[in-house]
């Protein structure tokens, strides 16, 4: 089998960019820890009231100073359905479901990840910039999908 | 007409075939009519009524599009491939069979999204819970594309026996390798239906939810390779013939489909990264996978261009606007997959930016997702599925093309309102826009003040792109009332430009290819999956929420 001159280019050129970009992907997550949310914790959906830290969803801070935010998704609400960050804040979500598959995501920030029953998603974000911001299930739920979205203040 | 009468045997194909195109014209024509409520929707101009809510439609519009009007008009292609590329006596004994099973499939599927008992969405997650008779009648529609696989297989076999030694013919050959790719693809769907059934029927009481999920994406993706791989088919060895040129190697477009048979399906967990329960580890593994495929299309991108190239060469013309100019942009079904190569180029991009492990956190699930596969299932596939209709339904027939201007305008038409609806859903999805959501106004926030002029843009593509769906169904309709019975019923497939160029014995070997594709697939998923069979934890007895 033949391959011309030109297309050895041509694939040469388009392997040698996909290369370059798994390189780029690969420096950002080793060296950045900029990795997509895979949270690896489980928890019982039917008993997410009781279980802490979501029988009292919400902010708290650490010792260190950065901050969790522990939030349930379920239809078609989220708890807290309001929240209140400060400027500057490192902030890690915690999401779990309580029943069906929810989204978890703010936009104009990178804060997006999928809230399934039986699993503990995480995302760390820090929110440099103050304002009112918007907290939306991205992935279809049911019949009030669109109606499930919570506010997030920060100041 | 100087050519011969058509044999009876051959009309009995025909009538196979045109069959398929049937079924996947209704789909096409019913699903863009839900697609425009939708985008108007949006937009915020049209609520939906109660006892037909938005999420019914977008059932109905994945459902219909993505699983029928494609399945249908792949199995219909690669059977008039099939059968004229290899002529010969023959049974339509399980072709058919093939054909009534996916109706069945289809009618029992539609009838209970359309009542409400399945308001699930095409990708159907569990612990949402659809009628039984929902899965049972997608699981029918495998089924009987499996048949229609076996059909083609049949004929390779046959054609084997009586040439051995030689070459099964090229157009063949990319048509069984789409459905060698299929039946390894299929498996996995399979097996959720196997896991999905009992617990909606009540058998079991729970559910593996990260489990289904895997499983749905393990087909998923490849799916998305049976649509592209259809279209192929198209390009490497329809298009050619409407301005006489060449296939551009014979064995280039071998390899071609047997990557696409190996690295279509070990790569669905990229629908996933956003996902708990996979550890980033397999994520990345699936960015490397998933690059991978993107060889295949650069090898078809060259080779489609070549061939455009070497013909312009034979003609005596130089260079890239001769060559532009030498191509048949009149001929309605060129048109159709020349606009649909075009719109794919935007597609690559924006896919590989999805593709992209810790990128892809910028736009999962937003409205950008849609407008990407809009621009490549909705743009290439779907374009050349339509301009090819153009040339099958007169060679099925024997009828004429009903105004073939029309037809020429049909393909452009749906290309600009494709890039309009497709420019504002991606521009949509970097400002945040959701997708599969009713509204998105969420009570006036203002974060939302963005968003509103781009829902409307998109909407205004829908309308050109429905306008464009019923001038198709015009001139479908048009040519299957024709008189004009002059149409040339005869086919010629595409042949490499040089016959001096020899295909290596190992590409001839599909199913060996196939079985290889189905033991990299399982390796590759043993290990995310292996994690969510130990610890399924939480078995989800599913529920109704709408
Ligand atoms: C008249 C032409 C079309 C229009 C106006 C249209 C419009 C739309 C809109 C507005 C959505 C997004 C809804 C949402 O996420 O809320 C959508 C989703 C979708 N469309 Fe189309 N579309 C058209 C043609 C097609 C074609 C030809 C295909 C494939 C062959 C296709 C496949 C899909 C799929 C798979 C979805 C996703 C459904 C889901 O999220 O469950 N569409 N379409
Ligand atoms: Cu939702
Ligand atoms: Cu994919």
């Amino acid at each position: 089998m033949h391959i011309h001159r030109y297309e050895r280019w041509w694939l040469g050129f388009g392997v040698g960019m996909l290369l370059v970009f798994l390189v780029l992907l690969a420096i950002a997550a080793f060296s950045s820890d900029i990795n997509p949310p895979s949270g690896l914790g489980q928890i019982d959906p039917t008993k997410v009231a009781q279980t802490a830290p979501f029988d009292h969803p919400g902010l708290r801070k650490l010792p260190n100073g950065a901050y969790e935010a522990y939030y349930v998704a379920h239809v078609f609400a989220f708890e807290p359905a309001r929240l209140t960050i400060p400027v500057g804040a490192k902030v890690t979500f915690y999401v779990t479901s309580s029943d069906v598959v929810h989204g978890f995501f703010i936009p104009y920030t990178d804060v997006n990840m999928m809230a399934i029953p039986g699993w503990v998603n995480q995302e760390t974000h820090t929110f440099s910039t103050p304002g009112h911001y918007l907290l939306i299930c991205n992935e279809y739920c049911g019949i009030g999908h669109q109606d499930m979205f919570a506010k997030i203040e920060v100041r | 007409m100087s050519e011969a009468r058509p044999s009876p045997a051959l009309l009995a194909e025909n009538r196979l075939v045109l069959a398929h195109v049937y079924m996947s014209t209704v789909a096409i024509c019913l699903g863009a009519l839900f697609g425009v409520l939708q985008g108007i929707a949006r937009s915020g101009a049209f609520t939906p009524p109660s006892w037909f809510d938005y999420y019914r439609m977008l059932t109905m519009h994945g459902v219909l599009m993505a699983l029928i009007f494609t399945t249908f008009f792949i199995t219909g292609i690669a059977e008039f491939v099939t059968y004229r590329a290899i002529p010969r006596e023959r049974s339509l004994v399980v072709a058919w069979l093939g054909w009534w099973v996916m109706l069945v499939g289809t009618v029992m599927a539609a009838t209970t999204i359309l009542d409400g008992n399945a308001t699930v969405l095409y990708t159907f997650y569990a612990p949402l819970k659809a009628s039984p008779w929902f899965y049972v009648g997608a699981t029918l529609l495998i089924a009987g594309t499996w048949f229609v696989a076996f059909d083609v297989f049949a004929n390779v076999n046959a054609f084997r026996r009586a040439n051995p030694g030689k070459p099964i013919p090229l157009v063949v050959y990319c048509a069984a390798a789409t459905f060698v790719m299929w039946i390894v693809a299929t498996l996995g769907v399979v097996a959720e239906m196997g896991l999905l059934i009992p617990w909606a029927f009540g058998w079991t009481s729970g559910i593996n939810v990260m489990l289904t999920r895997m499983l749905f994406w393990y087909f998923g993706h490849p799916l998305v390779y049976f649509w592209i791989m259809g279209a192929y088919v198209i390009w490497y060895n329809i298009i050619p013939t409407l301005y006489g040129g060449n296939v551009f190697s014979d064995g280039l477009t071998r390899l071609t489909f047997i990557m696409l048979i190996l690295l279509s399906t070990p790569v669905g967990i990229h629908h996933e990264f956003m996902e708990p329960g996979i550890a980033s580890g397999w994520k990345m593994l699936f960015t490397v996978t998933t690059y991978g495929v993107a060889i295949p299309s650069f090898i078809t991108a060259f080779a489609i261009f070549a061939s455009f190239e070497l013909f312009a060469i034979k003609q005596g013309r130089k260079g890239f606007l001769a060559t532009v100019r030498a191509l048949p942009w009149n001929d309605p079904t060129f048109s159709g997959a020349a606009l649909g190569m075009l719109l794919f180029i935007l597609g690559g991009f924006g896919g590989l930016v999805n593709a992209s492990y810790s990128m892809d956190m910028l736009v999962h699930n937003t409205i950008w997702i849609v407008g990407h596969f809009h621009v490549t299932v909705g743009g290439p596939v779907a374009l050349t599925f339509l301009g090819a209709s153009y040339w099958l339904i007169p060679k099925l027939t024997g009828r004429a093309l009903w105004k073939p201007e029309l037809a020429l305008f049909q393909t452009r038409l749906w290309f600009f309102g494709m890039l309009i609806m497709s420019f504002s859903m991606h521009v949509a999805g970097l400002l945040g826009v959701p997708r599969r959501t009713a509204a998105v106004d969420y009570a006036g926030a203002a974060a939302t003040q963005a968003w509103q002029p781009y829902m409307l843009l998109a909407a205004v593509g829908g309308i050109f792109l429905f306008a464009s769906i019923v001038t198709f169904a015009a001139v479908a309709i048009g040519t299957l009332r024709q008189n004009d019975k002059s149409a040339s019923m005869a086919v010629a497939f595409a042949t490499p430009a040089s016959s001096t160029d020899t295909t290596p014995a190992l590409l001839q070997s599909l199913y060996r290819w196939g079985l290889i594709a189905l033991v990299l697939a399982v390796v590759v998923y043993a290990g995310p999956a292996g994690d969510l069979i130990r610890h399924p934890g939480y078995l989800a007895p599913g529920m109704r929420t709408w």
